[in-house]
C-alpha cells in the first residue's frame, strides 16, 4: 500500500507476519480480525481441518461454529464474516478456479448462509498469505481492513473518507491505494454499500481490476444479506494485495496435469461454445430464451413460465449490448467468459444520475428478476436497476422476487398508493421500480418495509394492513426467510425440493433438476429423485470447498457427452476436477472421494442450522406458489395440463367442478407428494423423518465431534 | 512480415528442427520444448509429413487477460513472459494449435520466427518468408 494512503488515515490496529508460501494449495494459516477490541492474531490450519473441512465453504463453517454461540444471532457481535477460496483456488489454468466462498449468519434467515462470488480476493488474499479471513466483532467507529502480503502487514484504518457506495469504493481502491498502473493489478477490495446498511437483503462486490477497459470490475456475494452484516460491522472496506500472480502460485503437486485439464477445456470452448451455450458472447442471458421457450422464466411473481415479450430481454439483446472480444473472465484462465458488461452506461435516476458508468453484468437471475417476473420487459430499466443494485450493496434476486410479490399484492389491493407512499406497483411500472429501489438503499418511506424481504413484509402487511396470512404465505415467494432465484419450479417435483430441501434456502446452486426431471423424465420415481436430491447437492457443494465455479461445469458440454455413461453428471468434467483436485494436492482422490467431501459439510452445515434452531422437516416447507397454482387465474391459463393431470394423477373428473375445486385438489396432491419426496430425500441422506442427520450418518462421515452430536441427539 | 515457411515435400522427417529450436530457447535438446512439431501420418500406405507452428495470426492475443501477447514492430506475436500468469488459454484456444506449453515452466512458448532451424534444416525444407 502505498505510505501515504496508510498516514492519512489513523491506524488502530497493526500487525506483521511473514507471509508463508503456498504449498500444495495450502498457505496453512488463516487470519483473524476482530473489530470489538481491535485484534488481529493468526490461527494455525490443522490437517484435520483440511481433511474433514476442505477449504472455502468447509473452513468458513468451522470457524464460525467455533466462533458463535447457540443464540447468536446476525448482529450480534460474535456473528462472523468469513472468507476463503479453497486449495484449488487462484490456479490459472482451468477455467472457473477464483471463486470464493463467504459464510456468516444471515439477517434473513438467522442461519448459515454461504455465498458464492467471483472476483480475484479470494486468491489474492491466498497469495497474501492466509487460507481464509476471519472477521469477528463491531467497530466503534467505521473502519477499513488492508492486508498487505507485499509487506507482511494487516492493519484496522478508521475508514475517514472511504466512500461506502461500491462503484465509488472501486476508485477508491485504484486511485488511492495503488501507487502505479501495474499495482492495481494485483489488489482487490470487498465492500458493500450505502442500501446494505438499511436493509437486511445486502450484498458483498468482490473487485477486481480490467485491464482492458483500465477499471474496476465487481462480481456479487449476492445471496443472504452478508453485505448487512458487513455494514452491521462498521466496514467499509477490505483491501488486500498480494505480490504477481503466477502460473505456479498455487504451487501445486503437479502441474502438468492441471495443465492438461485446463487446455482440454480451453479447446473445448474454443471449438464449441459457439454451437452451445454461447457464455463467451452473451455470458448466463443465453438461458432467457430458452427458460422462456420451456415455460419455465418466472413472470409476474412466478404465476406464469414464460410471456409474448421475452424477446425484448434475451439472449440476443444481450449479445448487442455487451462489449464483445474482451477476455471478461472473473479469474484468470476463464476462457468461458462470462463475467460480460455494458460500457458506457448513463445513468438517468437516483444520487448518481448522469455518471457514464460501466454495469456488470446483467446476469440471468437479474434479467428474470427485475425484468419479466415483475412485467418490466426494458433492458435500460433492468440495468439502471443493475447497476444500482450493485452499488448500493443489494443483492437482486431479493430484490426482485421482493419487488415481484409487491407488486403482486399491489394489484390484488394488498397494497395501495396510500400504503406505498405514492408509488404505482404494478407488474411492468419500470420508473416506480426504480424510485423503490432508491427509497430502500436510503431505508425511507415504503422502501423501509421493503427492504426486510419477504418474510418480514408478510408479517408487517397481516398486522398492519389486514391482509389475508394465508394468500401471503402462498404467494410471497420465500422459504427459510430467503427470497427464491429465478426459475418457476411448478412443473417439478424434484426442482421443488431442490429449492426447499437446502440449508440455506432457495437458491439454486444447490440443485438445479429441471430439465432432468420435467423435460427429459429421467427421475420417475420418489427414489430416482432422492439419489439426484442427494448427488447433485453434494456435486456442487464440492465446487464451493475448491474455490471452483460450477458454469464450466456444465455451461460447456463435451460433444460426445450425450453417449456417456451418465451425461448429466458430465463424466469427463468430473475426472478434469479428480484430476485437478489430485494434482493441486497431491492426494490421489476418485470421483466418490468428491462427493464424500462435500457429504461431511453439508451435514455439517444441517446440524449448525438446528444448533441455530432451524432446521428440521418443517423448516423445508416451501410456498405453494412454487409447487402449483395458487390462484384461478393461474390455473386456467394452463387449465388443460392441471385437467389433465388431475384425470390421470389425481384420479378426479375435472369435469364439472368449479375451478376453486379444480385448484384445491391439485394443490391437496401436490403438498403430499412434497410430504413423500422429504421422507424420500431424507432417508437418502442418512437423515431422520424430522431431517436430523443420524449420529451413524456423523460418525460415517468423521464428524462425531461431541459438541455435534450433542446437537442431533436432543431430537433423535 | 517475415514468417517461417515449410515445404512438405521437401521434408524427411529428420527433426533437426524440433531438436534445434529447443535447444535454442530452453538449451536442452528436448523436442517437447519445441516450438515446431512435425507429424507423420500415413495415407493410402505413404507416410505424410506435416509441420505446426505459428503463423503469427494474432488471435492469441485477444484471448490473453494479461496483455502479455503482443504484436511487436516486426509483426512477430510475442510473449511477456513477467506478464504472463500462465493460464494457458493461448494454448486451448490457438487455431493452429501452434503454442505450446511444458511442465518445467508456466507460461506458454510460440515460434518467433528466428530462423533458427531453417539454418539447419538439411532438407531445406524451412525458410523465412515475407507475407
Amino acid at each position: 500500500m502505498s505510505a501515504q494512503a496508510s498516514t492519512t488515515r489513523p491506524v488502530l490496529a497493526e500487525y506483521t507476519y511473514e507471509p508463508p508460501s503456498v504449498e500444495r494449495g495450502y498457505t496453512g494459516q488463516t487470519l483473524y480480525v476482530n473489530l470489538s477490541d481491535n485484534t488481529i492474531s493468526t490461527k494455525p490450519v490443522s490437517d484435520e481441518m483440511k481433511e474433514k473441512f476442505i477449504g472455502g465453504r468447509g473452513f468458513g463453517l468451522w470457524l464460525l461454529w467455533q466462533g458463535v454461540k447457540d443464540d447468536t444471532r446476525w448482529n450480534d457481535p460474535e456473528n462472523e464474516i468469513i472468507i476463503s477460496t479453497g486449495p484449488c483456488g487462484g490456479i490459472t489454468q482451468y477455467a472457473g478456479s477464483g471463486k470464493s466462498l463467504v459464510v456468516s449468519i444471515s439477517p434473513l434467515t438467522n442461519i448459515v448462509i454461504d455465498s458464492n462470488v467471483g472476483g480475484h480476493f479470494g486468491p489474492l488474499l491466498k497469495f497474501a498469505g492466509w487460507d481464509a479471513l476471519e472477521i469477528q466483532g463491531k467497530a466503534e467507529r467505521e473502519v477499513i481492513v488492508v492486508i498487505d502480503g507485499t509487506t507482511g502487514r494487516v492493519t484496522i484504518e478508521e475508514a475517514g473518507d472511504v466512500p461506502v457506495d461500491t462503484h465509488k469504493v472501486g476508485h477508491w481502491l485504484i486511485e488511492e491505494m495503488a501507487e502505479s498502473e501495474k499495482d492495481r493489478y494485483f489488489m482487490s477490495a470487498v465492500s458493500a454499500g450505502s442500501g446494505a446498511e438499511h436493509t437486511l437483503m445486502g450484498c458483498l462486490n468482490f473487485s477486481f481490476y480490467d485491464r482492458k477497459r483500465k477499471a474496476p470490475r465487481f462480481k456479487q456475494a449476492g445471496r443472504g444479506g452478508i453485505g448487512t452484516v458487513f455494514r452491521d460491522k462498521g466496514i467499509r472496506a477490505l483491501v488486500v494485495k498480494s505480490g504477481p500472480v503466477r502460473g505456479d502460485s498455487n504451487h501445486p503437486a503437479d502441474l502438468e496435469r492441471i495443465a492438461r485439464a485446463g487446455v482440454r477445456l480451453h479447446k473445448e470452448i474454443h471449438d464449441h461454445d459457439d454451437e452451445q451455450c454461447r457464455m463467451r458472447r452473451r455470458g448466463t442471458p443465453y438461458l432467457v430464451q430458452i427458460m422462456d421457450d420451456y415455460d419455465l422464466l418466472p413472470v409476474h411473481n412466478y404465476k406464469f413460465g414464460s410471456h409474448p415479450e421475452t424477446p425484448k430481454i434475451n439472449g440476443d439483446v444481450w449479445e448487442a449490448r455487451f462489449t464483445q472480444g474482451i477476455p471478461d473472465g472473473c479469474w484468470y484462465g476463464c476462457t468461458l467468459s462470462c463475467a460480460h458488461a455494458v460500457d458506457g452506461y448513463q445513468l438517468r435516476t437516483g444520487p448518481y444520475k448522469g455518471e457514464t458508468v460501466i454495469v456488470d453484468g446483467p446476469e440471468y437471475e437479474t434479467i428474470a428478476g427485475i425484468g419479466s417476473n415483475c412485467g418490466i420487459f426494458d433492458p435500460d430499466i433492468i440495468l439502471e436497476a443493475n447497476f444500482y443494485c450493485d452499488t448500493y450493496g443489494l443483492d437482486t434476486i431479493s430484490f426482485a422476487t421482493s419487488l415481484a410479490f409487491v407488486m403482486e399484492c399491489y394489484e390484488a389491493g394488498i397494497l395501495d398508493q396510500e400504503k406505498t407512499g405514492g408509488l404505482e406497483l404494478n407488474f411492468g411500472n419500470g420508473e416506480a421500480a426504480l424510485e423503490l429501489l432508491h427509497q430502500t438503499a436510503r431505508g425511507e418511506g415504503f422502501g423501509k418495509v421493503f427492504g426486510q424481504g419477504i418474510r418480514r413484509m408478510k408479517a408487517y402487511f397481516v398486522e398492519h394492513f389486514g391482509a389475508d396470512a394465508a394468500f401471503l404465505n402462498d404467494i410471497g415467494m420465500e422459504a427459510k426467510g430467503l427470497e427464491y432465484s429465478e426459475y418457476v419450479c411448478k412443473e417439478s417435483l424434484a426442482q421443488q425440493g431442490g429449492y426447499g430441501l437446502t440449508n440455506k434456502g432457495p437458491q439454486h446452486d444447490e440443485a438445479w433438476l429441471i430439465f432432468m426431471d420435467q423435460v427429459s423424465n429421467l427421475l420417475p420415481t420418489f427414489e430416482d429423485k432422492a439419489e439426484a436430491l442427494h448427488y447433485f447437492p453434494m456435486w456442487r457443494t464440492w465446487f464451493g470447498l475448491c474455490g471452483f465455479c460450477k458454469l464450466p461445469w456444465n455451461d460447456i458440454q463435451p460433444p460426445d457427452n450425450a453417449e456417456s455413461e451418465d451425461p448429466a453428471k458430465i463424466p469427463e468434467h468430473v475426472r478434469n476436477y479428480v484430476e485437478i483436485f489430485s494434482g493441486v494436492t497431491g492426494q490421489e482422490v476418485t470421483a466418490e472421494d468428491l462427493i464424500t467431501m462435500s457429504e461431511r459439510v453439508y451435514n455439517f452445515q444441517r446440524v449448525f442450522n438446528i444448533r441455530l434452531g432451524y432446521g428440521l422437516r418443517d423448516h423445508d416447507d416451501v410456498p405453494y406458489r412454487s409447487m402449483g397454482p395458487v390462484t384461478v387465474e393461474e390455473y386456467e391459463s394452463r387449465a388443460e395440463r392441471y385437467d389433465k393431470q388431475l384425470r390421470e394423477l389425481v384420479g378426479v373428473d375435472p369435469a364439472g367442478m368449479s375451478t376453486e375445486e379444480k385448484v384445491a385438489a391439485l394443490r391437496k396432491y401436490r403438498e403430499e407428494q412434497y410430504e413423500k419426496l422429504k421422507d424420500a430425500v431424507y432417508e437418502r441422506r442418512g437423515w431422520t423423518r424430522n431431517a436430523v442427520p443420524k449420529v451413524e450418518t456423523l460418525r460415517k462421515l468423521g464428524i462425531d465431534y461431541p459438541d455435534v452430536v450433542a446437537v442431533v441427539e436432543k431430537y433423535l | 512480415m517475415k514468417v517461417l515457411a515449410y515445404n512438405s515435400e521437401l521434408c524427411v522427417g529428420c527433426y533437426v528442427c524440433e531438436e534445434v529450436c529447443a535447444e535454442t530457447w530452453f538449451k536442452v535438446p528436448d523436442r517437447e520444448k519445441s516450438s515446431i512439431r512435425i507429424h507423420e501420418r500415413r495415407q493410402e500406405g505413404a507416410v505424410v509429413l506435416s509441420a505446426v507452428f505459428c503463423n503469427q495470426c494474432g488471435e492469441c492475443i485477444a484471448v490473453c487477460p494479461t496483455e502479455a501477447l503482443y504484436r511487436d514492430k516486426k509483426g512477430i506475436v510475442r510473449l511477456r513472459k513477467k506478464q504472463c500468469v500462465g493460464c494457458l488459454s493461448c494454448v486451448g484456444f490457438c487455431p493452429e494449435e501452434a503454442m505450446f506449453f511444458h511442465p518445467d515452466q508456466a507460461e506458454p512458448f510460440k515460434c518467433t520466427a528466428c530462423g533458427q532451424c531453417v539454418e539447419e534444416c538439411p532438407a531445406g525444407a524451412l525458410a523465412i518468408v515475407d507475407v
